[in-house]
């Protein structure tokens, strides 16, 4: 399984033509409490930056883009009830949504664990 | 010997060798319970005789059980609201800093004026000519305001300043569409208020964002690169949410005016520039002015607002009704059955009524008791206020775009410098143990755990020093990485709440204990 992580503080899981995504540790960190969220319903098709998700902390409301294009496959419904699980746990048991990937290809330009934590040092 | 900053004794003892009292009351700090909790519904606070028994016509409707309020003395009641006051915090106690906010000293004189019985007790469906001394009044506040702003028309119905941009962005559709001319597209600087975005996408728009530069100013390379046949107009805010001048304004409006869009202004922060630069002059098409904020009518404890929107030439046949006209020497109120003449394409009505007369009242009496000089004065005072705050904190908070001159009417910090762990939300209840509502945070979005801080003309500079001081002073905690100010509040009626929880679950209504325990 590998892993990516985007500009946008999403990080990918990716187990054969599909895609598991959430929000970074470090991305909740810079929201703060979560108190709500909202995944995609299933079977929407996306491309690739489109608004897949929106995530509510104390501070601020935010969208959270498809990383990739294809069709989503489920949202994490225990999300609705604990939105503080992406606080509690971001990069396992807070995963926003899972879908299909159309190409494989739009991979090659996300960052891995090593990038992306410079990136993230960087800022 | 614990000292206050005038180095008078306050209390001997460290805060925590002090058992809990009682009752929970800290002396003057008083528990208050709900009111559904205090009194029992066996007895009564009035003494009313029992009404002879009616014949119900309600069928199925009617009540079948006791309506359930407990039954209180006159001195409970007032007791129980006069103690929960105590609990809050106003204007009237002391500095409220919240940026974009304008939270100004509302005038004794205003609240005298407001109560006149004239103004006060009369009925929106009265006769017409029964109030005239209404309509000359709301008539008389309107010219002010086209004054001010250098503007020809304005609306005064719509409700506040959300509703003010709703009223504006509806006139611009209303004008596009008019010359057959349907656009899809408002671009809204990434330095405008929130609601901005909010307006446009209920208007029916899609909205898309305009990135500031690196100073906190509209990128306006970037603006005048996305005009086009597709965009309908630019919501701009001016004093922009970073406390700064957009000096560019004219540019702004003269470049969407040429790829034939229409310029909405967000006034919400006209407190920085009234009587110093007229938005008309800017070329701007519409904008609200929020009247609960400029022109000191009281809000911030849910009072109602007042967003009157001032309108250019090409906008204003399209104003909303109702609104007051002056014909020689009386007043008429021009309503659908009498726009046909002269107002036929207005969009339509926004409110039932002619808007917040209680705040009209209130406004046109404070600028009434300014004068043209003193409004003038209002703005450089505010302005003068605020960058008095940035140059005292800006040695030791990270002010973003401080160096590039002067704020306007509110000054920007980041957290940058605060210990790992130490964030914009714990120096905000520390705030509270200093006694202050704390300012405005994590607002603007492009400022890292911003806290944007409004004092208005209305403080004094002791009142200032001493705010500084205490700012000062938590900002040193916060840097050496006091752990004791991610407790805090230590002081007020409640420690820190679960804010998750309080926006998750909320408890809205009050059940009664045994229908309570039935539903866990």
């Amino acid at each position: 399984m590998a892993r990516y992580f985007t500009e946008d503080h999403e990080w990918i899981d990716i187990e054969g033509d599909h895609a598991t995504i959430g929000i970074t540790d470090y991305a909740q960190e810079q929201l703060g409490d979560i108190v709500f969220v909202e995944v995609p319903e299933s079977g929407s098709v996306l491309e690739k930056g489109a608004d897949a998700a929106v995530v509510e902390s104390v501070k601020a409301a935010s969208d959270v883009y498809a990383p990739v294009s294809g069709e989503i496959l489920e949202g994490n419904d225990a999300l609705a009830d604990e939105p503080a699980l992406v606080n509690t746990s971001p990069e396992e048991d807070g995963w926003f949504f899972r879908m299909s990937l159309s190409d494989s290809s739009e991979l090659e330009g996300l960052m891995d664990a090593k990038a992306y934590k410079a990136f993230v040092d960087s800022l | 010997m614990n000292m206050n900053s005038e180095g008078r004794p306050t209390r001997p003892e460290p805060a925590d060798a002090v058992a809990e009292s009682w009752t929970g009351n800290k002396a003057l700090m008083l528990e208050e319970a709900l009111i559904f909790e205090i009194g029992t519904t066996a007895s009564t606070g009035v003494d009313v005789e029992t009404p002879p028994a009616v014949r119900s016509r309600l069928g199925g409707l009617d009540r079948n059980r006791e309506i359930g309020l407990a039954g209180l003395s006159e001195p409970q009641a007032v007791r129980h609201y006069t103690r929960l006051s105590r609990q809050n915090y106003a204007i009237d106690l002391g500095l409220f800093p919240l940026g974009s906010c304008t939270m100004k000293h509302n005038p004794r004189l205003n609240e005298k004026v407001a109560r006149m019985p004239g103004f006060a007790d009369i009925h929106p469906l009265q006769p017409v000519d029964t109030v005239g001394g209404a309509f000359e009044l709301i008539h008389t506040l309107g010219e002010w305001l086209c004054k001010l702003t250098g503007m020809p028309a304005v609306a005064m119905s719509p409700k506040a300043g959300a509703h003010g941009e709703l009223c504006g962005v509806l006139a611009i559709r209303s004008a596009l569409e008019a010359r057959g001319d349907a656009r899809e597209v408002i671009l809204v600087p990434e330095s405008a208020h929130g609601t901005n975005p909010a307006t446009a996408a209920f208007a029916g728009y899609k909205v898309e964002d305009i990135p500031a530069t690196p100073e906190g100013r509209v990128d306006l390379a970037a603006l005048e690169a996305r005009l086009g046949p597709d965009v309908a107009g630019v919501m701009i805010t001016n004093p922009n949410t970073c406390g700064l001048f957009e000096p560019d304004m004219k540019r702004i409006s003269d470049a969407v005016h040429a790829a034939g869009g229409l310029v909405y202004c967000d006034g919400a922060n006209f407190n920085a520039i009234v009587g110093r630069v007229r938005p008309g002059d800017l070329g701007i098409d519409a904008m609200h002015i929020n009247l609960h904020k400029t022109f000191s009518t009281p809000h911030g404890g849910g009072g109602p607002g007042s967003g009157p929107v001032v309108f250019s030439e090409a906008l204003a046949p399209f104003a909303p009704l109702p609104f007051v006209e002056k014909q020689g020497d009386h007043y008429i109120l021009i309503e659908e059955e009498t726009a046909e003449d002269h107002h036929a394409s207005s969009f339509g009505r926004m409110v039932a009524f002619h808007g917040q007369m209680g705040m009209f009242t209130r406004a046109l009496a404070y600028m009434m008791s300014h004068g043209a000089d003193g409004l003038k004065q209002v703005a450089e005072d505010a302005v003068l206020n605020a960058n008095y705050i940035l140059r005292s904190l800006d040695d030791v908070l990270e002010a973003p775009f401080g160096k590039g001159g002067p704020c306007m009417h509110e000054a920007l910090f980041s957290d940058k410098g605060f210990a790992e762990g130490f964030t914009t939300l714990d120096l905000a209840k520390a705030l509270i143990d200093e006694g202050y509502h704390p300012m405005t945070m994590y607002f603007p979005l492009v400022v890292h755990g911003a806290m944007l801080i409004e004092p208005t003309e209305t403080e004094s500079k002791e009142t200032l020093d001493q705010f500084i001081g205490a700012l000062r002073s938590i900002v040193a905690r916060a840097k050496a990485g006091d752990p004791s100010m991610h407790q805090a509040p230590f002081h007020a009626p409640r420690r820190r709440l679960d804010e998750t929880a309080a926006a998750r679950k909320p408890v809205l209504v009050w059940k009664e204990p045994e229908q309570a325990e039935a539903a866990e």
